[in-house]
């Protein structure tokens, strides 16, 4: 789960990362309000999951309460990149001298974790990785030693920060394995860090991705997700603990196994091509155990998609059985009686392959039909669909 | 032949006591497999009966493996005891660990994944993985034992139903061993570890390699390819259709800016050799012309 950068502001206030005073606001109002209580100069920063912010105009300098209050107004309800931006963030100003980069962030390559710094901060790092790639250093974390007042000093000079600011920088990188280790984190940034003219080191924007495998062990966590962004699809599926997302064609997907589903959404896409550009509706994996409950809650929600035109299950028997499967859909479309109104075409293989076919045939519940191949399914959904 | 798992591997299940654990463990004996005890912490001193067997239980990996012979362990164990159970099982050396559990936290997989690094006496399969199966020998985890039999094809795979897919596909052929190295961000065995050891298999003949969206392993995998396999590879790679930024199952099942695209994944493989199929049916063809079978 990626955090807006007031809940990473407020992770780093948490755990000692120097921050600067700051209230969010979803009406002027509220701007207006949290502005006079942080008193002078604040800048307005709409609170969007999405980079170039800045640039699209959702962040701007007030001098006062009146004038935040103005642009929080013009700021609201702005749209960043397809995202609607909802809450902005008053936060104090600062002086700034310096601005320089911190991340800890997971490296898959070399599973484990891995420190970047730069005092080439303030752009986008991605650049200067790219164009200058002796300005930021790498630093590797091995996992179960973290970052000490040793790693510290050696992240600082092998990045090459000023002798003056030094000792600050150290304290940060300290303060940020906190957030990072104890919060579950597989990210986090700050860009830029600043010196501010009287010498401060301030984390004045952040970044932060949570693990959403670590739940069980933050109940806190919870409250940071941001309901209003989840299609209302996707929310309902969460509902039944169903992993769902939902994309852009005309074709519900149902399969078990991720690897499984993301190839059925491929193979759908090569048939769709035959039949005008015909594309997959969602991701669904059901998983192993395809209890007839979790059939009805997937076939439900897929048939519950507007945009759906036919269905397509594929599902290879494993630990489930093809029965298991065949009685779930029969038992499905059973509970879902006149709700479900699509064509869903169902592709069976593995495990008890004969039986599963077998109690579809003896269904015949007009809306099925069977087809033996992978390949063979998707042609005739993507036709489905296209009708 | 066959790679990481035997006909002489003695296998302990650990979570054995707990639902998942005994479903499986009946699973894997009904296979073959010489499941020899188990381990749950407090319940040391029991034993289980499952069919036939009886399977005695113990407190740690260690009491285990020198009361059994054990030389491999495969987890069952819930996310919040998972990285317990895999550090007991390094800490006693146990050679091979094949960890099923899907759902851990992977700062507790870096840990252990580190811990096994420094120790450098276990080979950690997984986590989030279905395990492993040398047809006719030994199958370790989940994956259905009857799809097929043993034959010249090495496969791994980050994904389990995929894997049960390409081994239905080519059933009449048969399989060395199939490696589901799972899809989690950090894993113990790669894509590379599992090409180097088929490579080094005098019986394995070709191998299908089965990637998705998200990291770099097959890209790197692709340029281990180029310097050191020199049997036929037919590769397949899922996700071309996933949008950037949506997580697709698997916890690093990805695409984040211009990385981890499946087209990237396709291109590099291809560079390196491997045959790339545009469908599971296709890369089984692929891997048909090769063995002229």
């Amino acid at each position: 789960m990626d955090l807006f950068e007031y809940q990473a502001r407020d992770l780093f206030e948490k755990h000692g990362v120097p921050v600067l005073a700051a209230a969010i606001a979803s009406t002027s109002e509220e701007a207006h309000d949290a502005a006079a209580k942080i008193g002078g100069k604040v800048v307005v920063k709409a609170q969007v999951k999405v980079g170039g912010r800045g640039k699209a105009g959702g962040v701007k300098v007030a001098e006062n309460a009146a004038e935040a209050k103005e642009k929080a107004s013009a700021i609201l309800g702005m749209d960043i990149k397809g995202h609607t931006v909802r809450t902005v963030m008053i936060a104090q100003a600062a002086p700034i001298d310096s601005e320089y980069y911190l991340a800890i962030l997971l490296d898959r390559s070399n599973r484990t974790f891995l420190v970047m710094a730069s005092v080439s901060g303030g752009m986008d790092i991605e650049e200067v990785a790219r164009t200058a790639p002796e300005k930021l250093a790498k630093i590797p974390v091995d996992a179960n030693l973290g970052i000490s007042t040793q790693k510290a000093k050696e992240i600082v000079a092998a990045a090459a920060f000023p002798a003056d600011v030094a000792p600050q920088v150290e304290a940060v990188l300290l303060t940020l394995w906190k957030v990072f280790q104890s919060e579950d984190a597989t990210l986090v940034e700050v860009n830029p860090l600043v010196k501010t003219v009287d010498g401060k080191i301030i984390a004045l924007d952040g970044k932060v991705t949570l693990d959403d495998n670590s739940g069980f062990r933050h109940p806190d966590h919870e409250a940071l997700i941001d309901h209003a962004a989840t299609n209302a699809l996707e929310a309902a599926a969460k509902e039944k603990d169903l992993n769902y997302v939902k994309l852009d064609g005309q074709v519900g997907i149902i399969g078990n196994g991720a690897g499984l589903v993301m190839s059925t959404l491929d193979v759908v896409a090569y048939a769709g091509e035959k039949f005008g550009g015909v594309r997959p509706a969602n991701f669904l994996d059901i998983g192993g155990g395809a209890s007839a409950q979790v059939m009805a809650d997937g076939l439900s929600i897929i048939l519950g998609d507007q945009d759906v035109k036919s269905v397509f299950v594929n599902v290879f028997g494993g630990i489930t059985a093809c029965d298991a499967v065949a009685n779930g859909i029969v038992q499905a479309l059973e509970l879902l009686g006149t709700k479900a109104t699509k064509p869903i075409v169902v592709r069976l293989d593995g495990n008890n392959v004969v039986e599963g076919r077998t109690i579809l045939k003896a269904a015949a519940h007009p809306l099925i039909e069977q087809v033996d191949t992978m390949d063979g399914a998707a042609n005739r959904a993507a036709e489905l669909a296209a009708k | 032949m066959s790679i990481f798992l035997n006909e002489k591997s003695l296998v302990i299940v650990q979570g054995m006591t707990g639902a998942e654990g005994t479903k499986h463990t009946k699973r894997m004996l009904a296979s073959g497999t010489k499941v020899v005890g188990g381990v749950t912490p407090g319940k040391g001193g029991q034993s289980v009966d499952i069919d036939s067997h009886n399977l005695p239980v113990f407190n740690t990996v260690a009491e285990a493996m020198s009361a059994t012979g054990a030389n491999t362990s495969v987890v069952f164990v819930p996310p919040k005891f998972a990285k317990a159970a895999v550090i007991d099982a390094i800490d006693a050396a146990m050679p091979l660990v094949v960890v099923i559990t899907e759902g851990i936290p992977v700062h507790d997989s870096a840990s252990f994944y580190a811990h096994a690094v420094t120790k450098g006496t276990t080979r950690i399969i997984g986590p989030n993985c279905p395990g492993l199966i040398s047809p006719g020998k030994s199958n370790v985890g989940i994956i259905p034992a009857d799809i097929t039999v043993s034959g010249p094809i090495g496969l791994v795979s980050k994904s389990g139903t995929l894997t049960y897919q390409m081994m239905y596909e080519l059933r009449d052929i048969g399989f060395s061993t199939a490696v589901g190295i799972g899809g989690d961000p950090v894993i113990g065995t790669t894509h590379i570890d599992c090409l180097r050891a088929f490579q080094d298999d005098p019986e394995t003949k070709a191998i299908v390699m089965i990637g998705e969206i998200g990291g770099d392993a097959e890209e790197r995998a692709a340029a281990f390819i180029s310097e050191y396999v020199t049997k036929p590879v037919v590769g397949y790679v899922a996700g071309f259709t996933a949008p950037e930024g949506k997580t697709m199952g698997h916890a690093g099942a990805i695409v984040s800016g211009s990385s981890g695209t499946a087209q990237a994944k396709k291109d590099a493989l291809e560079a390196a050799g491997v045959k790339v199929g545009k469908t599971p049916s296709e890369s089984a063809q692929l891997m048909r012309a090769i063995l002229g079978r």
